[in-house]
C-alpha cells in the first residue's frame, strides 16, 4: 500500500497506478490516502481538516465550500463542520479523514487498515457505510486489513499476502453481489471465501517466529 | 485556598528567614554603635534596632517595601527618582531584545530544521554561545554596538540613531543574545514534532515545503514557542539589566543596582531587585495570557 502511494520505494519490480508510476500518481494527486489513525489536525475544525488538501491543491473558496459540504454529506458528518476533532468519537474522526481523502476527487482511494483501531460495532457500521460510499462514488478502493470477515465483506477482489516477506499467496475474485447487507456474512458463500482466505494466509505463514 | 495556602506558607517561611538573617547580619555594626554610644543592651530594642538601621547590611522586608512604596507611588512616574521610570527604561530594552531574539530564534530553527548543513554547522555554535558568561560579554556588546551606532560609519549613517536610541539598542542586543537560545531549542523541537503520519499525509498531497511548513510544522510548534518565550522573556530582562551594569548607565533597574552598591544603599538595591522580580513575573504572566488566547483560538480542549 505504501509503495502504491509512493511513501516507500519497491525493492524489486515495477508498479503502475492507473498507468502511471507511483510518484507520477502522487504528483497528480491521483489517489486519496486514509491512514490507520485519523491524523486530523487538532487545531483545525472538521471542515478545515477536509479543506486541507483543497488549500494545498489551490481550489477557489466557493469550490472548497461545495466540496466540503458534499464529502461531509457522503460520510454522514453534515452538521459537524465547526467541531474540533476532540469533540468527535473515534469512528467519526475516521469518517472525517475519509471525507478529507475524498474531497479532491481522486480516482483511487487507498485505505490502510482504517478501521483497525475501532471496536467491532463501529467497524461493522463503517463497513456498510463504506460499501454505500463505494456504490455512490464508483471509485476504486484499495483496502488493507487484518480482518478476514472485513476483507470478504468489502471486496470484489481479495489479494491474500503473507507476512515477512510480503508475498501474494492467493488472488480471489469474490462472487458476492454488489448489494451486501451485513447478514451476508452468515451465508455459505461468504464462509467459503473466508475459508479460502484463511487457507491462503496459513500457507504463507511461517510459525517458527 | 488549595493553591494559595502553600504559596503563603512558603512566603511566610521566607519572611521569617529574612528577618532572622537581618538581625544576624546587622548585629556586628549595631553592637559597635552600642559600644560607641554606651547604649545599654536590651533584647527587644536590639532586635527592633537591627530591623530599622538607616544603612543596614541586609535591610529588613518592611524597609524594602517602604523604599519601594516611596519610589513608586509617592514619586511622579517620570522623575529620575521613580522606580517606575527606571523599570520602563529597562522594560523597553527588554521588549525590543525579546522581540528580536524571538524572531532570530525562529529563523535559526527554520534553517536548522530545513537544511542539514545548517543543522550540523549552526547548533554547536548556538550552544557554545550560551556557555560564555554574559557578564563577560555584555560590556563588549554594549560598548561596541553603541560606538558603531553613534560613530562615523555606514551603519550609523543608515539609521541616524540618537544617543538614547543607540543606548537602548545596545542593551537590547544583550537581551537578544540571552533570549534567542531557548526559542531556537524549543522551536527546533517543535518543528520536528509532527508525527510520521502527519508528514506522510502532506507527502501524499504533494505539498511543497512552504505549504508543509505553514500548514503543519508552524501550527504544531506553537505550544513549544510559548513555552520557550516564557523562558526567553525572563532571560531578556536579565540581559537588559546586565547590559546596564558595565557602562555606568544612569537610568534603568541595572543603574539603580549599580548606584545602590556605589553608595552602600542596600535598601535601594533590594527595592530595585523587587521591581525586577515583579517585572519578570508580569512579563511571564503576559506571555502566558497570550498563550491561552492563542491556544483557545486553535480549538484546544478546555482543561
Amino acid at each position: 500500500m505504501r509503495v502504491i502511494a509512493d511513501l516507500e520505494q519497491p525493492t524489486a519490480g515495477t508498479i503502475r497506478v492507473n498507468g502511471m508510476t507511483p510518484s507520477e500518481a502522487r504528483v497528480k494527486r491521483a489517489y486519496g490516502y486514509v491512514f490507520q489513525a485519523p491524523a486530523l489536525y487538532p487545531w483545525r475544525t472538521i471542515e478545515k481538516n477536509v479543506a486541507l488538501p483543497l488549500e494545498i491543491i489551490g481550489f477557489s473558496d466557493a469550490e472548497k465550500q461545495a466540496r466540503i459540504a458534499r464529502t461531509l454529506e457522503l460520510v454522514n458528518l453534515t452538521g459537524f463542520e465547526k467541531k474540533y476533532p476532540w469533540q468527535l468519537s473515534g469512528g467519526m474522526q475516521q469518517r472525517a479523514s475519509i471525507a478529507r481523502a475524498l474531497a479532491f476527487d481522486a480516482d483511487l482511494l487507498l485505505m490502510d487498515e482504517p478501521f483497525g483501531a475501532l471496536d467491532e460495532i463501529v467497524r461493522d457500521h463503517l463497513n456498510s457505510e463504506l460499501l454505500k460510499l463505494w456504490s455512490a462514488t464508483q471509485k476504486t478502493i484499495a483496502f488493507v486489513t487484518h480482518s478476514i470477515p472485513e476483507a470478504v465483506y468489502l471486496s470484489t477482489k481479495i489479494v491474500v499476502m503473507s507476512p515477512r516477506p510480503g508475498r501474494v499467496t492467493d488472488i480471489i475474485d469474490s462472487p458476492l453481489p454488489h448489494e451486501r447487507p451485513l447478514e451476508i456474512r452468515e451465508t455459505p458463500e461468504f464462509l467459503a471465501i473466508a475459508h479460502r482466505v484463511r487457507e491462503g494466509l496459513r500457507a504463507g505463514h511461517s510459525y517458527e517466529v | 485556598m488549595q493553591r494559595t495556602l502553600p504559596i503563603l506558607v512558603v512566603l511566610l517561611a521566607l519572611l521569617v528567614i529574612w528577618y532572622v538573617g537581618a538581625v544576624a547580619l546587622n548585629a556586628p555594626v549595631l553592637l559597635d554603635a552600642y559600644a560607641r554610644n554606651n547604649t545599654p543592651f536590651a533584647w527587644p530594642e536590639f532586635i527592633l534596632d537591627a530591623w530599622n538601621q538607616s544603612r543596614p547590611v541586609l535591610p529588613s522586608p518592611h524597609q524594602v517595601l517602604i523604599e519601594f512604596w516611596n519610589t513608586t507611588v509617592l514619586v511622579a512616574p517620570g522623575s529620575k527618582r521613580s522606580l517606575v521610570y527606571h523599570a520602563w527604561v529597562t522594560l523597553s530594552a527588554t521588549l525590543l531584545g525579546f522581540v528580536i531574539g524571538t524572531i532570530l530564534g525562529i529563523v535559526l530553527a527554520v534553517l536548522i530544521v530545513h537544511n542539514d548543513a545548517s543543522d550540523r554547522s549552526l547548533m554547536p555554535w548556538i550552544i557554545a554561545s550560551q556557555t560564555i558568561p554574559i557578564v563577560a560579554l555584555a560590556p563588549v556588546f554594549v560598548v561596541v554596538t553603541y560606538n558603531v551606532l553613534t560613530g562615523d560609519n555606514l551603519l550609523s549613517h543608515a539609521f541616524h540613531l540618537t544617543g538614547d536610541t543607540a543606548r537602548l539598542v545596545s542593551k537590547a542586543l544583550v537581551s537578544t543574545y540571552l533570549s534567542f537560545f531557548p526559542v531556537v531549542v524549543g522551536m527546533v523541537k517543535g518543528f520536528r514534532s509532527p508525527e510520521a503520519i502527519h508528514l506522510d499525509l502532506m507527502h501524499t498531497y504533494n505539498a511543497s515545503r512552504p505549504q508543509a511548513f505553514w500548514k503543519l510544522r508552524f501550527p504544531i510548534a506553537l505550544p513549544y514557542l510559548f513555552t520557550s518565550m516564557k523562558v526567553a522573556v525572563a532571560a531578556s530582562l536579565v540581559g537588559a539589566i546586565v547590559g546596564e551594569l558595565p557602562t555606568g548607565a544612569v537610568a534603568g533597574l541595572g543603574a539603580r543596582l549599580l548606584g545602590g552598591s556605589y553608595y552602600g544603599q542596600t535598601t535601594q538595591i533590594w527595592s530595585a531587585l523587587l521591581a525586577a522580580a515583579l517585572l519578570a513575573g508580569l512579563l511571564v504572566v503576559a506571555v502566558d495570557l497570550v498563550e491561552r488566547l492563542v491556544i483557545r483560538r486553535m480549538g484546544a480542549r478546555p482543561s
